[in-house]
């Protein structure tokens, strides 16, 4: 059954040409080689199958297993309908879905904007004002005193808000999509402007469409720092279990051992009982497929987004 | 993490004929400094209201907290607010100072941040390495694809996954028991947690940390291959001086940075785990500021941790930055000349 595929790979090799001067690795050496390359590989790998496999697993072979599932016996979907049945994990779901979206919107406005008005090499104060940025990487306030801000003197505490807003601006991302939109051609914003365009319109129709890849893999980076923050929700709305988004859910009851709120029998018996394997299993892989989904989309831009600037060559 | 892409802007990536460019920037300049102020401002006051916005975010929520910051010197009063809290003087320092916790913690986070740079700063560059010697493409992006993927995963998911591997109802034990070797949990195991989150951060970062080498690689001439094979240099001699060496400028880099945020080892991987090991083991400067500012409301003590962690911080990234001046690389920011 496999030779037909072995037959396939040899004749058809999607391999780069080896220069004429490199010798062949040796036998030994292929061989090493392959054996670190599968054990890095398993190394993600396993983790990620063993808690599928265990989210769908009936409780007698979890049981069987005595914990973590690595060969399945009986597959079934009950904890995903349990989870999904529009308790407080599916409103953590939900909430979290669009908490990243909005984030994500707002970020990527602000920040291509940002951008764009400072990639005009010579334009009045972009100095000052990529300065004024800049200095953000080297100091801050701290984490205290910017939680009092938010907390206090905005008075974030127990609003959404304060799950986006801080985090909104990532300087890292501007200078990279900066450094992006400086490499945009410049005949192309000059044709543009001799045709009338002015500076919204030029990064409507010229730079935004011309960068794609960077737009695609900041909008990955900033959508995954909202899909993954907890930390602000520990900080700003601890109290309240029906805002919480789905990392926090999982923080709470994975973490610390907490019954699962809202998940069936548990909560209407009301006593802390922690939730069966299969269930936080399932909330595992729900944080996970969002980022799953989206990453095969994103992944061939990576190295052309996320490096350009910094580092030439 | 990169102010270094600023220096470097004004050079002409990626153009094919970086004369002309040159020339047509010197012409600009010219322009430039003929318009008066007043001018120019007219002339790029668009581009300067598409910074507004970014720029209101970060003042709000970067620049508010940093002269929040006074916090440190006052005995800050949730109700009153920083105009009206009482003034400390440098009292919060030193209860800062003669708080036993909070040299363990200091010393926590050095130790944690040594065995970090140890054990996990060479994997990017060996996995690296390795990739790039990997000639199948589609093996190769495969690969890639594979092992960046636990960058995007949150703390909570990473140390969930360690959780249900190597923790006491963990597979890993599971496994132990049945061949009765009795049990050992790594998980709640204080010995063991340095070497713990390092495993984490090395799971969770080290391949996405490749992208900058392979590309710090790709960007190695060809041609020096070429010469050394031909002078009779095998692959590990070729590894050893011209892949290693043509590295250098992005490995050295990546040293002051880490170096730089030798005090940051990992907020909130720490957090998470802070109640399964005990505050001996994983109490670091951040959890500290945490614990002693949020939760036990004692702000003055916190922010004045936090700004301790800050100044100290600032005076490593500069000497890091020196000392790679002093082996003739760029580091963060370029040698003024």
């Amino acid at each position: 059954m496999t030779a037909p595929l072995l037959v396939r790979l040899r004749t058809r090799p999607r391999t780069a040409e080896r220069p004429a001067w490199e010798e062949k690795p040796s036998i030994l050496g292929q061989f090493g080689k392959g054996l670190s390359l599968s054990v890095v590989l398993g190394l993600v790998l396993f983790p990620l199958y063993c808690v599928v496999i265990t989210s769908f697993s009936t409780e007698a072979s979890i049981n069987i297993a005595g914990g973590i599932v690595v060969v399945p016996h009986g597959l079934t979907d009950e904890a995903y309908r349990q989870m999904l049945d529009g308790g407080v994990v599916t409103r953590a779901v939900v909430i979290a879905l669009l908490l990243t979206a909005v984030g994500t919107l707002i970020s990527m406005a602000v920040s291509v904007l940002c951008a764009y008005g400072l990639s005009r090499q010579h334009s009045f104060g972009h100095r000052a004002i990529l300065m004024t940025f800049i200095a953000t990487m080297f100091f801050s306030g701290g984490l205290i005193p910017t939680f009092i801000v938010v907390a206090n003197l905005f008075h974030g505490y127990d609003q959404y808000w304060a799950l986006i807003l801080p985090t909104a601006v990532s300087v890292f991302n501007i200078l990279i999509i900066r450094g992006f939109y400086m490499n945009t051609a410049r005949d192309l914003i000059d044709a543009a402007k001799i045709d009338g365009a002015g500076d919204w319109r030029i990064l409507w129709s010229v730079v935004l469409p011309t960068s794609k890849a960077v737009n695609v893999v900041m909008a990955l980076f900033y959508g995954v720092t909202y899909w993954n923050n907890w930390f602000n929700v520990l900080l700003y709305m601890p109290a309240d279990n029906s805002k919480w988004p789905i990392q926090y859910v999982l923080y709470e009851y994975v973490n610390q051992g907490a019954s699962m709120p809202g998940a069936g029998a548990s909560a209407l018996a009301g006593h802390a009982q922690p939730a069966p394997l299969s269930l936080q299993m399932a909330v595992v892989v729900l944080t996970l497929v969002p980022i799953l989904i989206c990453y095969p989309f994103v992944q061939k831009h990576f190295a052309k987004g996320a490096l350009t600037g910094a580092i030439k060559g | 993490m990169s102010a270094f892409t600023t220096d470097r802007e004004t050079g002409s990536a990626g153009t094919p004929s970086p004369e002309k460019k040159r020339k047509g920037r010197r012409r600009d300049r010219a322009t430039d400094q003929r318009l008066n102020w007043r001018l120019r401002l007219r002339r790029d006051r668009t581009l300067i209201i598409m910074t507004v916005p970014a720029l209101a975010l970060i003042i709000a929520f970067n620049y508010l907290p940093m002269f929040g910051a006074v916090t440190a010197f006052q005995f800050y009063d949730y109700l009153s607010g920083f105009f009206h809290s009482p003034w400390a003087g440098l009292a919060n320092f030193q209860q800062l100072f003669s708080d036993s916790n909070f040299w363990h913690a200091f010393e926590n986070t050095l130790v944690l941040s040594l065995v970090q740079l140890v054990l996990f700063f060479p994997v990017p560059i060996a996995l690296a390495i390795m990739l790039n010697s990997v000639l199948s493409t589609k093996l190769r992006s495969f690969f890639q694809a594979v092992v960046y993927l636990p960058h995007f995963f949150s703390w909570v998911l990473v140390v969930t996954l360690f959780q249900e591997m190597l923790g006491g109802a963990g597979l890993l034990n599971h496994v132990l028991r049945l061949n009765d070797m009795g049990v050992w949990n790594i998980m709640t195991d204080p010995g063991a947690f340095k070497y713990l989150v390092t495993a984490q951060a090395v799971w969770k970062e080290a391949g996405w940390g490749i992208i900058v080498f392979l590309a710090a690689i790709a960007a190695i001439d060809p041609n020096l291959y070429e010469a050394a094979a031909a002078d009779g240099a095998g692959r590990w001699r070729r590894m050893w001086h011209i892949t290693l060496p043509g590295m250098r400028g992005v490995i050295v880099l990546m040293l002051v940075l880490r170096l730089g945020n030798a005090l940051t080892v990992g907020f909130e991987q720490f957090l998470i785990q802070r109640n399964a090991v005990g505050s001996g083991a994983s109490e670091v400067l951040d959890t500290y500021a945490y614990y002693y500012g949020v939760i036990a409301n004692n702000y003055g003590l916190g922010t004045a941790a936090g700004l301790f962690k800050g100044v100290v911080s600032l005076i490593l990234i500069l000497a890091a930055n020196k000392l790679a001046h002093y082996f003739g690389e760029d580091g963060l920011y370029r040698r003024s000349r």
